[in-house]
This record gives structure tokens, sequence and C-alpha cells, in this order.
């Protein structure tokens, strides 16, 4: 079984406030830390289990900075075998199908039976990428997957429907699967992965190195236009509740008393 | 002209509320743009259905095929490709759902036609279509404009506006089913209903939740004190039941329950779109983040803003006494 993973490097924001840079086009990340994106984590999990059970080899492929090597890397720690990095600022990032168009990029040539991406990147999203890489791929595809059986030549999977309910369907191998969260328990890296990994492959690449036309992913080739970002107030009718903790402990608890609500 | 198609999602037999809602929004995109909505729907049996869409005073047409019973992303693909080529319509908008979002990003690529998704809100003016939608929680909004093409696609999020009032009503259209062939690469097996469990938090009267803001699940007991303090069940994020802190059955939110308790006390939860759809309801909702900026405030009747490992042992403390 081949399987690629594709993984992206997120800035966790939310427990901060967030500040555009003066472009009004791009987000001011350099007061976040970063890591793998949720469901990508999940993804790189499902695809060493995979492994486990079958054989055969896993590669990560990310868009992303040098700095995002440190997620490579843990990935491949925790048993993906090698990885290739892309990185080229040509890409018009903003847009899903110029995204997915440029992983597709990555893997053209390569023999896979499974390609796992996460369903949604915690960012931008746009719960787009994977599909959109599906049929530039040229193959079948299931999104908001939370269960995964491979059969002979196909996979059986549960898609993630509204309120719980699920669905489940078959397709013929090879496919891209997008990974939900909760469908496994991502380990921890075992420190032997952790010094395993520094040694494995990592090819950083650019879009001429793949043999793509920057043309054709440009945001110029895109067809949406990012016209500008801006944070949305927060409209807020609560009762903000103001003191030392214990004060506010208090008075909650005395507001919850006399309304009656407990 | 520009008309704008709106393809309605129903499943097991119900059209889902996103149908309804998207005629908010695309009459004044179809009337800036000098053409109709038209509403289309795929199944089987859709007599009804196709009704209740015309009560909206909207041409619905309907493809009426035993082959769309049941959602395939595959089949979808194959019928909007032609759809879209038949009739050009200048828009097509679907729900941003398990449905839209696992047939529509194809379509974009097959077609060469741009796509923006998890839209809330959209907009015609001086002849550009322009989206918007949110990123990072919530915490930033994007207006993405499109370039000019044939056809635009849209999957427009669920619950982002409500539904317009019923008008007069328009009439329905049958369309043959462009679906030449049964496909194969893609089989729907089942539905598989949602596991219950001990506890049925939409009937409970008051909720405390938590969040990611947990931490670890040694924590929890402080939660737990709280709950039994006040007879509350626990419930949470999806953050919360993908870290095992507590079961899947009392996940509040789009992809878990719709809850409407007297009160809902949430810690350490955000405040994601995809959960407040689900408790934005409850009657009062109080909310304890540390981070000013929490989505979850927009939804609060009272907030506190601190570490709530700091605020919770008092409050605990005091509501005991207070009993
Ligand atoms: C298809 C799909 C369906 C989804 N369905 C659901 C759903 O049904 N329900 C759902 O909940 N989510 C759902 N999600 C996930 C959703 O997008 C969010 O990721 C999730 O709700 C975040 O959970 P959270 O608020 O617990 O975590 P986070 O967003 O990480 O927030 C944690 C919060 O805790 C606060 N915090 C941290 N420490 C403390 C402390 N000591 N004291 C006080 N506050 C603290 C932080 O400030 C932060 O606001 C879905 C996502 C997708 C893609
Ligand atoms: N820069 C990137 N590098 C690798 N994978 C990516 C990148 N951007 C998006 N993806 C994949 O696409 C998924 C969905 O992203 P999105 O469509 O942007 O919500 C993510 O979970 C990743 O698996």
């Amino acid at each position: 079984m081949k399987t690629l993973v594709c993984i992206k490097y997120v800035p966790d924001t939310s427990e901060a406030e967030v500040k555009l840079n003066p472009d009004g086009l791009t987000v001011d990340d350099s007061r976040f830390s970063f890591d793998i994106n949720d469901a990508d984590n999940y993804a790189v999990e499902e695809s060493v289990l995979i492994k486990e059970a079958q054989g055969g080899e896993v590669t990560v492929l990310s868009i992303g900075p040098k700095k995002s090597e440190v997620m490579i890397r843990m990935a491949m720690a925790k048993g993906c075998d090698k990885a290739v990095r892309i990185e080229d600022d040509r890409v018009a990032a903003h847009d899903p199908l110029m995204v997915a168009k440029v992983l597709a990029g990555g893997i053209k040539g390569q023999e896979f039976d499974l390609v796992l991406t996460g369903c949604m990147a915690n960012d931008d999203w746009h719960m787009a990428t994977g599909v959109a890489l599906a049929e530039e791929l040229g193959v079948n595809h299931a999104s908001m997957v939370n269960k995964v059986e491979l059969l002979d030549g196909k996979v059986k999977v549960n898609r993630e429907l509204e309120g719980g309910l699920m669905e489940v369907v078959e397709l013929e191998l090879p496919a891209v699967l997008t990974i939900q969260t909760g469908i496994n328990e991502p380990r921890y890296a075992p420190i032997r992965g952790i010094r395993q990994a520094q040694k494995k492959e990592l090819n950083v690449v650019n879009l001429d190195d793949l043999g793509m036309d920057p043309g054709s992913v440009s945001a110029d080739a895109s067809q949406v236009v990012l016209e500008k970002l801006y944070i949305p107030e927060v409209e807020s009718t609560a009762e903000f509740i103001e003191g030392e903790p214990e004060e506010k402990a208090e008075k909650l608890a005395s507001i919850l008393q006399k309304g009656g609500l407990v | 002209m520009g008309n704008v198609l709106v393809l309605a999602e129903h499943r097991q037999g119900a059209l889902r509320d996103v149908s309804f809602e998207m005629l908010a929004v695309a009459p004044k995109i179809a009337e800036g743009m000098g053409g109709e909505t038209a509403v289309l729907l795929l199944g089987s049996g859709l007599d009804d259905m196709a009704k209740k869409m015309t009560e909206y005073g909207v041409k619905v047409m309907v493809v009426d095929d035993p082959a769309f019973e049941n959602f395939n992303a595959e089949k979808y693909q194959i019928a909007l490709s032609a759809i879209v080529d038949e009739l050009n319509p200048a828009v097509l908008m679907t729900g941003h759902t398990a449905q839209g979002v696992d047939f529509m990003p194809a379509l974009a690529v097959e077609k060469k036609m741009p796509l923006v998704s998890d839209v809330v809100g959209l907009d015609y003016e001086d002849g550009t279509l322009k989206a918007t939608r949110t990123l990072y929680s919530g915490k930033v909004n994007a207006v993405v404009a499109f370039k000019p093409a044939d056809t635009c696609l849209v999957t427009f999020r669920e619950g982002a506006v409500e539904a317009p009032e019923t008008s007069a009503a328009g009439e329905v259209e049958k369309l043959d089913s462009p679906l030449k062939e049964d496909v194969t690469y893609r089989k729907f097996v089942e539905y598989v209903e949602a596991e219950v469990g001990d506890v049925d938090i939409t009937q409970s009267d008051i909720l405390v939740a938590i969040g990611r803001g947990l931490k670890e699940d040694k924590n929890l007991p402080e939660i737990e004190a709280l709950a039994e303090a006040i007879k509350a069940d626990l419930a949470g994020s999806r953050a919360a039941t993908d870290a095992g802190w507590i079961p899947h059955d009392r996940q509040v939110g789009t992809s878990g329950k719709t809850v409407k308790p007297k009160l809902y006390i949430a810690l350490g939860v955000s405040g994601a779109f995809q959960h407040l759809a689900g408790m934005k309801g409850a009657k009062t909702i109080v909310a304890i983040n540390k981070d000013p900026e929490a989505p979850i405030f927009s939804v609060a009747d009272y907030a506190i803003v601190d570490d709530m490992f700091k605020v919770l042992p008092k409050l605990t403390e005091k509501l005991k006494e207070l009993k």
C-alpha cells in the first residue's frame, strides 16, 4: 500500500487576538505558535496505521516554509517514510484550487493507492483542497472520512454527515480521502522515531523542479481575487462580569441563583 | 443574463434547512445580474419537496431518477456538469455541507470554474460577484471577488442567514436525467445512525460544556464537581470529544447535537460556528474563556474573561452554599 499524506503547518490562533498585516491581505502570525493542522494530524496517524496493517510506505507532502520541517520530521518520527516539501511564493495560496494543482504536481509520476488530506485547514477553512486534488489526479474520493476499511482493490469508508449521521460508501482505489478529526488517537512520536526521522529523506522542491508552469498556479491563473481581510466585530450583548477571579465567581454564582437558573 | 441556480439539498426524504436559507441570498444576486433564480432538485420521488420549494416563488427544476435516491458525489458531478452546460447559470450555489463539499471542488476543477467555499454572504457590486467568508475560526473575515467566469461556484454555510418568508407559488419543470449510465466507482452502502449514550443531552435542563481549554483529562473532576453542584449534565465541543474527555454522543454542534437547555455553561470553548449552531438556542448562556476575542461571547448572556481554573473552585463552592 502506497500512501501519500498532505499536511499543512498552521498558526494556533485559538487563544489570542488576531491582527492583520498592513497589506490587509495577510494575517500577522508572527506571535503565534505553529503546528500541524488538526485534521492532518489524524491523517498522518491513519496513514501510519494503514502501513502497519498492510505494509507499504507513506510519503508526506507539504507546501510550506522551511520552518515547517519540524512538523514534517515529527510525522516521519511517527512512522512516515519520506517527505517532499514544496516551497514557492508564486503559488496563489488563497485559492484552494491552485493549492490542489500544486499538490497534484508534487504527486504526479508517483504510484499511489491512497492520498490522505485533512478535511479542513484550521486557518483558511476552505474544506476544498482534498476533493479538488482528487479531480486533478483523476481518481475517486470521499470527504469527511472518520472510518477507513481496506478491502481488495477498494476502500470502504464512513463519511460524517450532519447531526452525527454517518454515510458508508465504497470506492475503488486509488482514491483521495479527506480525514475528519476523531477518526483515531494520534500517537506521540517515540524517542527512537525522532532520532530516525532526522535521517529520512526530505526533498525540497519548487515549481520548476516539479516541471510545473508557475503561470498555471499563480494569482493571475486563479479565478478569484482576495480583495481584503478584516476583523469582524464580536457583537456581544453579554454582561461581562468584572473583578478578581474569585469575585467573578461569586458574582456569577449569585446571578445564577437569583435568576432561578440553578 | 445572469441566472442563479440553487441546488437544494435533501436527505432521507427531507429538505435540509440550507436549501431554504440560500433563497434569502440568491434572488438579490440574480436581480443584480438581470436574471432569475431557479432551484434544482436531484432525487427520486420529489413531488412534495418540489412543491415546498415552489412556495418561495421560484422556478423549481426537477430531475427525478432513482439513481439519485441517495447522494453520490460521482453522480452529482456528472449531472451538474451536464446541467451547467445546458443551463449556463452565472452562479451555481449549494450548501457548504457534507454533501456540497464532497463534489463542488471536483466540479470546479473539471469545468475550470472558480469556487468560493464556506460563504456567509454574497454581493453583486459593479458587475462583480463578491463572497464573504470567515477564517481562523471566525476571527477574520475575507472578501473574495470572482473574476469573470461562465459559472461561479459557491458553497454557502448552513445557518449563516435566515430563510425568507414563503411568497407566491412558482412552477415546476421536469428535466431529463443527465445520467445516462450507472456509475460504478463509488457506491453508497448505507446510513449509520449516531450511537446513543446513557444521557440524552438534548433533554437536559442544564449543560456544562467543556472545550479544548480543559487541556488535560486530569482537570475533569473540577468540571464534574461544578456539574454535580447544579445537577447539570456534561457536554462539550468536538475538540473535547475527539480528545476522549467526554463520549461522542455528548458533542454539541453541527456534527453533534442541537441543544436548547435552560442554562448552558461553556468552559474553555472558543465558539466556532459549528459549535454555536448547536447551542445558541439555549435560554441562558454563560461563557468563561481567557480570550476576550473568543466568538463564544457573541452568543453569551453572562461572560467571564479569565482562566477558568481560577474561577471554577470558588464558583462551585458558592453554588453549593447557595443551594
Ligand atoms: C465538518 C466539521 C464539523 C464540526 N462539527 C463540530 C461540532 O459539531 N461541534 C464542535 O464543537 N465543533 C465542531 N467542529 C470543530 C470546530 O471547527 C472547532 O474546531 C471546535 O469547536 C473547537 O473546539 P474548542 O472550542 O473546544 O477548541 P478551541 O477552538 O481550541 O478553543 C479552546 C478555547 O479555550 C480557551 N481556553 C484555553 N485555556 C483556557 C483556560 N484555562 N480558561 C479559560 N479558557 C481557556 C481558549 O481561549 C480557546 O478559546 C467541526 C469542524 C468541522 C470541520
Ligand atoms: N499548503 C498545504 N500543504 C499540504 N497540504 C495542504 C496545504 N493546504 C491544504 N492542504 C491539505 O488540504 C486539507 C484541506 O485544506 P482546506 O481545503 O484549505 O481546508 C488540509 O487539511 C491539508 O491536508
